[in-house]
């Protein structure tokens, strides 16, 4: 279910530059992810301390992970929700399948939730004759194309509006086949109205949670759409699924993280609909789901805690270490073969399909940091790309040349000032040894790495400082 | 075991903290019942008439439209004026709102008014909010039989009715509120709403009303 492909990291990184159509995808949205969260973070001088006061937010509940998901669990309970535990990906689906299958569901609606990628929940409900919906436009696109998200938060960044458009006028075969549908607004609108019926049909409605609220015992979604909150209300039944780390203590904590989420993500200071869910609809109520569940996955996590990966868990799932990652803005999302993209997924992937599946993953990294630079949470993604770097250098899949180049790379990609001088210096050599095909098949500092993938003959710039002459900006 | 034991049980043997840990408890619910601010922005450090400016800034840079009328009289007629300005029917669901009571909206008879949750069919929603927040143009509504959320989200256009005094400098100060006038459990659905629905999924060009509404208007009523 829901397998991993990261195995072919260079095999799919070798197609996708190839790839004309799929390049200026990424350069627009990388162009307009950069210059919005830029703007956004601009006009707000104290975005520096509520990254710092994030990050002290999340360390402190992930040191009482325990007893917070405790309290969240009294809370939601207290409340009228059910609250259920599921250790990996399987239990988690079973789990919504009982709950679906308790109130006859032939349709489910979803809102965007990463946590359903990750536990393959569409495959499973299909192959159980329910009929999963996705309802955030990005998600709907891909679903209709059979592919994977390309993006945390835009999941369709990969598409062009004429690939948009084949689509639907493929899978909406009932609608006029005359009809103009060359522009955003015209795809959005026939989204809008399809969608809008299927709203009425579902059982079920299914959301992610961007926040859980210990002190209340609710969820929170983030959505521009307002596609997560019809899924919510309009259903008898609400699931929420949401991984153990997503807990925070009250609703101040969860206000300094919106915060920070929006303008890292999108550059918006507040997504359009961030909606607070406590229970099922109270007796007075006169819309609203009458079950709310929220589904609690570990998957993993609890065995990353007190480990160098125990960081990781801070996420919030904003995606701008990805849409500043020269990597990814160059091979796309897919090229990563599982659910989570960019520098965050080259650390969570081998976290979750293991390091031998994804050992190129770490090493897809031009270590150049602007990962970390971006990420409001301030972790130390190109550290911890290393560490896995070194777990599949130890579990035997380096050999002894590599090895002592490894060793040498880290020592100097830990040196931000050396590394950049010596990134500059061999401009000439390297060349050279490219030769007319401008590519590099093994670079003596780091085999490992040149192994998996081509490295670009650097054109006289080190890649940082194309990246800057091209528009990227440096946060 | 349990998958719940057996999670809290890898979680505590992760965290080395296996065994009592009744202290760390007593401090993490200290935590959570002290409602500690972490920093608040300093745009919001204003008089309340610039709070007003502000939080109408805001709004129209998020593409929503504000106006401002002197007293709840005036509401009815400053709905219709939007109404034609947009070319929309003068037909709209009115949220079962005690507090929009005080407009005179069955001596419009131009405007025909129905009182309930929305149904598919209609175009226009006139509801509260509870409170807006300054800080981002952001309005609050809580769910309740005074105000059912699908009045937020299934028309295409929302107009919202709001008393300046609910305007908020920032989240946290709505947060006290509710917590007094609602106590240990919040309503089922809080919705912070900031502009109208938009979409940039494609070719992250912005597209207004994705699936909530295309057109989010808020009313100001002046202080009386
Ligand atoms: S790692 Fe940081 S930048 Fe990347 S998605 Fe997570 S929080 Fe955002």
């Amino acid at each position: 279910m829901n397998e991993a492909t990261a195995l072919d990291f260079n095999k799919n990184a070798r197609s996708a530059v190839k790839d004309e159509t799929l390049r200026a995808a990424l350069q627009r949205g990388g162009a307009h992810f950069q210059g919005n969260r830029r703007a956004a973070i601009d006009t707000l001088p104290e975005f520096d301390r509520l990254r710092d006061e994030g990050r002290a937010i999340k360390d402190e509940v992930l040191e009482n992970l325990d007893h917070y998901l405790e309290i969240f669990e009294t809370n939601a309970q207290a409340a009228g929700g059910s609250v259920h535990w599921a250790r990996d990906a399987a239990e988690a689906r079973n789990i919504v399948l009982d709950i679906c299958r308790s109130v006859d569901a032939r349709t489910v609606n979803k809102g965007k939730t990463m946590i359903a990628e990750e536990i393959g929940l569409n495959e499973f409900l299909e192959e159980n004759d329910i009929r999963p919906v996705e309802t955030d436009l990005g998600e709907y696109i891909i679903q209709l194309r059979h592919e994977r998200p390309s993006h945390i938060i835009a999941p369709a960044v990969h598409l062009t509006k004429g690939q948009v458009e084949q689509t639907f006028r493929k899978e909406h075969d009932d609608l006029d086949p005359n009809r103009s549908l060359e522009e955003p607004i015209e795809l959005v609108a026939e989204a809008r109205q399809v969608l809008r019926q299927k709203y009425f049909e579902a059982e079920v409605g299914i959301t992610g949670a961007n926040f859980l609220i210990a002190e209340t015992g609710s969820s929170v979604i983030v959505t521009n759409e307002g596609n997560g909150d019809l899924s919510q209300i309009l259903p008898r039944v609400h699931i929420v699924l949401a991984s153990l780390e997503k807990v925070v203590p009250t609703l101040e904590d969860a206000s300094t993280l919106m915060r920070l989420l929006a303008r890292s993500a999108t550059g918006q200071e507040m997504s359009v609909y961030t909606t607070v869910s406590t229970g099922p609809r109270r007796a007075a109520d006169l819309d609203g789901p009458e079950q709310y569940h929220v589904i609690l996955l570990d998957n993993g996590r609890s065995g990353m805690l007190g480990t160098e990966f125990q960081d990781m868990l801070r996420c919030i799932r904003c995606g701008a270490c990805m849409n500043h990652c020269p990597v990814y803005q160059s091979v796309g999302g897919h090229t990563y073969g599982w659910v989570y993209v960019g520098p965050m997924g080259a650390v969570l992937t081998p976290q979750f399909v293991g390091v031998d599946t994804a050992n190129h993953l770490p090493n897809a990294s031009s270590f150049c940091g602007r990962c970390e630079e971006v990420c409001p949470m301030r972790i130390p993604l190109p550290k911890m790309m290393r560490h896995w770097r070194e777990q599949a250098f130890e579990g035997g899949q380096v050999t002894g040349i590599q090895r002592r180049a490894l060793k040498l790379w880290a020592y100097v990609a830990q040196r931000p000032r050396l590394y950049h001088r010596l990134a500059r210096l061999p401009v000439g050599v390297l060349r050279r040894l490219a030769g007319r095909r401008g590519r590099l098949r093994s670079l003596p500092m780091g085999t490992a790495w040149t192994a998996h993938r081509d490295f670009p003959a650097p054109q006289g710039k080190t890649f940082q400082e194309q990246w800057a002459a091209q528009g990227g900006r440096t946060a | 075991m349990s998958s719940r034991q057996d999670i809290l049980g890898k979680i505590r043997s992760s965290l080395g903290a296996e065994g009592t840990s009744a202290g760390k408890r007593a401090a993490v619910e200290d935590r959570i019942k002290t409602h500690r601010r972490n920093t608040v922005p300093a745009r919001t450090d204003r008089t309340p008439a610039d709070l007003q400016k502000l939080f109408a800034e805001k709004v129209t840079a998020v593409h929503g439209t504000v106006a401002t009328v002197d007293g709840m009289a005036a509401a009815p007629e400053a709905v219709l004026d939007y109404l034609r300005q947009h070319n929309l029917p003068a037909q709209v669901i009115l949220a079962p709102d005690p507090s929009l009571d005080a407009a005179p909206w069955a001596d419009s008879k131009l405007l025909e008014t129905r009182r309930g949750k929305a149904d598919p069919d209609d175009q226009v929603s006139v509801t509260s909010a509870v409170a807006a927040v300054a800080e981002s143009g952001t309005l609050i509504a809580t769910s309740g039989p005074d105000h059912p959320s699908t009045l937020n989200f299934l028309p295409e256009t929302h107009i919202v009715v709001l008393p300046a005094g609910r305007i908020a400098k920032s989240y946290e100060d709505v947060w006290d509120q509710l917590r007094a006038r609602h106590g240990a459990e919040l309503p089922r659905t809080i919705n912070m709403i900031t502009g109208p629905s938009r979409s940039g999924d494609i070719e992250q060009t912005l597209t207004l009303g994705a699936h909530g509404p295309r057109r989010l208007h808020v009313i100001i009523v002046a202080d009386a």
